[in-house]
């Protein structure tokens, strides 16, 4: 025998999968067994390290791996078989991708002479997966693995974080080859994301900055994707500006709600006083977020009077759909600590007590205003309560898409970041569930609550027996108003009120629904019950389905019309039917 | 303003559009130029010309000329788009630099007969084009120079005869003793 029998970095491809793993610090994966990566499942049977939760569909996989990534930093993991397991994993890829989440999907793939033949259980992986991915690999020699693996996660976690995805042909998992641990050489030499930014450009930012007169931070997911110094570094230039601060639903919670230079968060469904002190500013200084057409209505009209000083790891979010005055591309977290630096050493907090008391007029026009009822519960008064009765309990909230996931954003009030995990680029319906399971099993003991709506969550809600197997006790919040709720407000505003197909015809008992499961669930339709029953949901050690019923026909405020600026919001009081169709001129007929 | 009824804000842009001519030096591996065309036709970008080759074999690097058009924000997007696939590792404007030299060669088949052929011959010569290829009924001749110059010859044949043209489309390099 040869000396290369003893050699421990010898072994097989599906060996080297599972190590690298463990080598990344891995200790949760999520993922469905199928025959092109049976080898890998025969790994992770006989070692420890690595935990394996199952899912019941591969968008499952992809989702609690993203909510893993979400609420930990750390990088999530799927594994997946080749051909339709693949194809399952395009939308959380795309999602992730999107969001800047950093996910690692492992995919089978039949043997590497098989490629090409239509053989069973194949298809393109790499080339369906290519625009969905930050970076993907068709792994043809085994000894090519582990330095496509290490790659993997390098490219997944560092710059602009993203989904990638290594795809494994079945021959090269069985093949034994070399294994080497994670070393430099094993990235790209043409991947270098800048860190730190041009020093230039923070003075200019830095000046422009001292002497605002009606300034705004606007703020981002990439602050949360930086890491924990950001946020800290972010509340800490709030503190020494004395600026206002509004954040995108990405970036909720890398300034606490309660902060009292807090204006809610902005864009379509934002907050008046957020929009109005977005469009009327002189300067603006956005940190990790991206101008999206969430965020800014109408472009032309966007904050026409403001210098903007943009701050972003990737140079392709600089004047993509907003010119930028002030561009500094790099980490946020880093470049904030360089403008703290700048601005404590020359600049003096800019006088800004008038800007303030137009911003107190704005916020006084109370544009989350919503009538209480006795008889029915309002949705966002269910939100409310839910906050209420979880603050100070150490809480993740997850949602699904559509008008409860606003009224999430809007009434439930973040105060760490990393709490708050939500599908904003994609919008995917049935990311809450699976995402909630990621949530939990990162944080076993905390408090996980998907807020969620009655048809979002039936698109995935077959990852409720993945709950009940590995006792995840996540709390599936519905607010149950019987509609595709978004899709009817939109049909109502612009398009005659025809609501073609957005009623939930037929929808499941989830109460029953829940104990068929294995799981409990909870029904309240009386806002007298409300506050004991989401009490009962807490005190639950189990998966619940809380079946709220709350009014149907609510519709979500204050809300941006599209092709209008962010001084033409719809505020709640005005939003009646006369309001409505003047807002919306150029669209149908409106009831 | 009056826009449809939308979720999404529909008004299009009319930025005059700009043609450029961009340099991307690539890793040569399994994809590469998958991944640079499916970023093209992925977000709507146009492409006028390519061309591809291997240009460093030990290093594994790989040379592609894009040519495309665009409103100057997009071309901007373009830029930075390529720059930040992982396999990319510089991304030069050409167009931008003012100091590059853009060429194209192109083969052209005429078929004619008498004062027709005398004409393209001596056309030929005037531009510089060699004959690789006759018969006593045609010819087919090797141009090489920017694209300008090679639609212009194109176009003065065309009456003479013209069969077929195959182009390479436009490969650009800069001028002076500096590399990318």
């Amino acid at each position: 025998m040869s000396d290369k029998s003893h050699d421990p970095n010898q072994m097989t491809g599906a060996a080297m999968i599972v190590r690298a793993l463990i080598d990344h610090g891995v200790t949760d994966i999520f993922g469905y067994p199928g025959g092109a990566v049976l080898p890998i499942y025969d790994e992770i049977f006989q070692q420890s390290e690595v935990q394996h939760i199952l899912v019941r569909h591969e968008q499952g996989a992809g989702h609690a791996a993203e909510g893993y990534a979400r609420s930990t930093g750390k990088p999530g993991v799927a594994l997946v078989t080749s051909g339709p397991g693949a194809t399952n994993m395009v939308t959380p890829l795309t999602d992730a991708l999107m969001d800047s989440i950093p996910l690692v999907c492992i995919s089978g793939q039949v043997p590497t002479h098989l490629i090409g033949n239509d053989a069973f259980q194949e298809c393109d992986t790499v080339g369906i997966t290519r625009p969905c991915t930050k970076h993907n690999w068709l792994v043809r020699d085994v000894n090519d693995l582990a330095k496509v693996l290490h790659e993997a996660f390098y490219v997944a976690t560092t710059g602009r974080p993203g989904p990638v995805l290594v795809d494994v042909p079945k021959d090269v998992q069985f093949a034994t080859g070399t294994y080497h641990p994670p070393r430099k050489s094993d990235v790209h030499r043409s991947y270098a994301p800048r860190v730190k930014g041009d020093a230039t450009q923070i003075r200019k930012a830095v000046s422009l900055l001292a002497g605002a007169k009606r300034p705004v931070i606007y703020s981002g997911g990439g602050v949360i994707n930086s890491g924990p110094e950001a946020t800290k570094l972010l509340r800490e230039l709030v503190e020494v500006t004395g600026f206002p601060i509004t954040s995108t639903l990405m970036g909720l919670g890398a300034y606490p709600a309660s902060g009292k230079n807090w204006l809610g968060m902005l864009g379509m469904h934002g907050t008046y006083e957020a929009n109005m002190t977005m469009h009327d500013c002189d300067v603006m200084l956005c940190v990790g977020a991206r101008f999206d057409d969430r965020i800014t209505g109408r472009v032309d009209a966007f904050s026409p009077n403001s210098k903007k000083i943009h701050i972003d790891i990737d140079p392709s979010s600089i004047n993509k759909n907003i010119r930028v005055d002030v561009p500094i591309i790099g980490d946020c977290g880093n470049i904030l600590g360089d403008i703290l630096q700048v601005f404590k050493a020359e600049a003096k907090k800019p006088d800004i007590k008038t800007w303030w008391q137009q911003i107190a007029q704005w916020r006084a026009r109370n544009s989350l205003y919503y009538k209480k009822s006795n008889d029915v519960i309002l949705p966002q008064h269910a939100i409310q309560s839910l906050f209420e009765l979880t603050r100070g309990k150490d809480t993740y909230i997850t949602t699904e898409v559509g008008q409860h996931q606003m009224w999430a954003a809007q009434f439930y009030g973040f105060e760490e970041p990393h709490r708050w995990m939500t599908s904003g680029g994609l919008g995917t319906m049935g990311y809450g569930l699976p995402a909630a399971i990621g949530v939990q099993v990162a944080h076993p003991d905390s408090l996980v609550i998907d807020i969620a709506g009655d048809a979002s969550v039936q698109m995935t809600m077959q990852e409720m027996s993945t709950a009940v197997q590995y006792e995840l006790p996540i709390k599936i919040f519905i607010l149950n108003n019987q509609y595709m709720g978004m899709v009817r407000q939109w049909q109502q505003l612009l398009h005659g009120n025809r609501l073609s197909h957005s009623y939930s015809e037929a929808l499941p008992d989830f109460v029953k629904l829940a104990e068929a499961y294995g799981g409990v669930g909870l029904q309240v339709t009386k806002p007298a019950d409300l506050e004991g029953a989401i009490k009962e949901m807490i005190s639950v050690k189990r998966p619940v389905l809380f079946d709220c019923r709350v009014a149907a026909l609510e519709n979500c405020f204050p809300m941006i019309p599209s092709g209008k600026a962010h001084n033409e919001m719809l505020l709640p009081e005005q939003a009646n039917d006369e309001a409505t169709a003047k807002a919306f001129a150029g669209g149908k007929a409106l009831v | 303003m009056n826009q449809p009824a939308s979720a999404y804000f529909i008004e299009e842009r009319h930025d005059p559009n700009e043609t450029h001519t961009l340099a991307v030096l690539v890793q040569n591996e399994p994809g590469v130029l998958a991944r640079v065309i499916g970023l093209f036709s992925g977000r709507g970008y146009n492409i006028e010309s390519l061309t591809v080759s291997e240009t460093e074999a030990q290093k594994h690097l790989s040379r592609i000329t894009i040519v495309t058009t665009g409103t100057p924000m997009v071309i901007q997007q373009i830029k930075h788009q390529l720059d930040r696939m992982i396999p990319v590792y510089q991304v030069v404007d050409m167009t931008q630099t003012k100091r590059s030299i853009e060429r194209e060669l192109a083969m052209v088949k005429v078929r004619g007969q008498g004062e027709h052929r005398v004409e393209a011959l001596r056309l030929a010569d005037a531009f510089r084009a060699r004959v690789i290829d006759a018969t006593t009924e045609s010819f087919v001749f090797e141009i090489t120079g920017n694209t300008d110059k090679i639609n212009q010859f194109i176009d003065l044949m065309r009456p003479l005869g013209l069969v077929e043209v195959s182009r390479t489309g436009v490969a650009a390099i800069g001028r002076g003793p500096e590399g990318m």
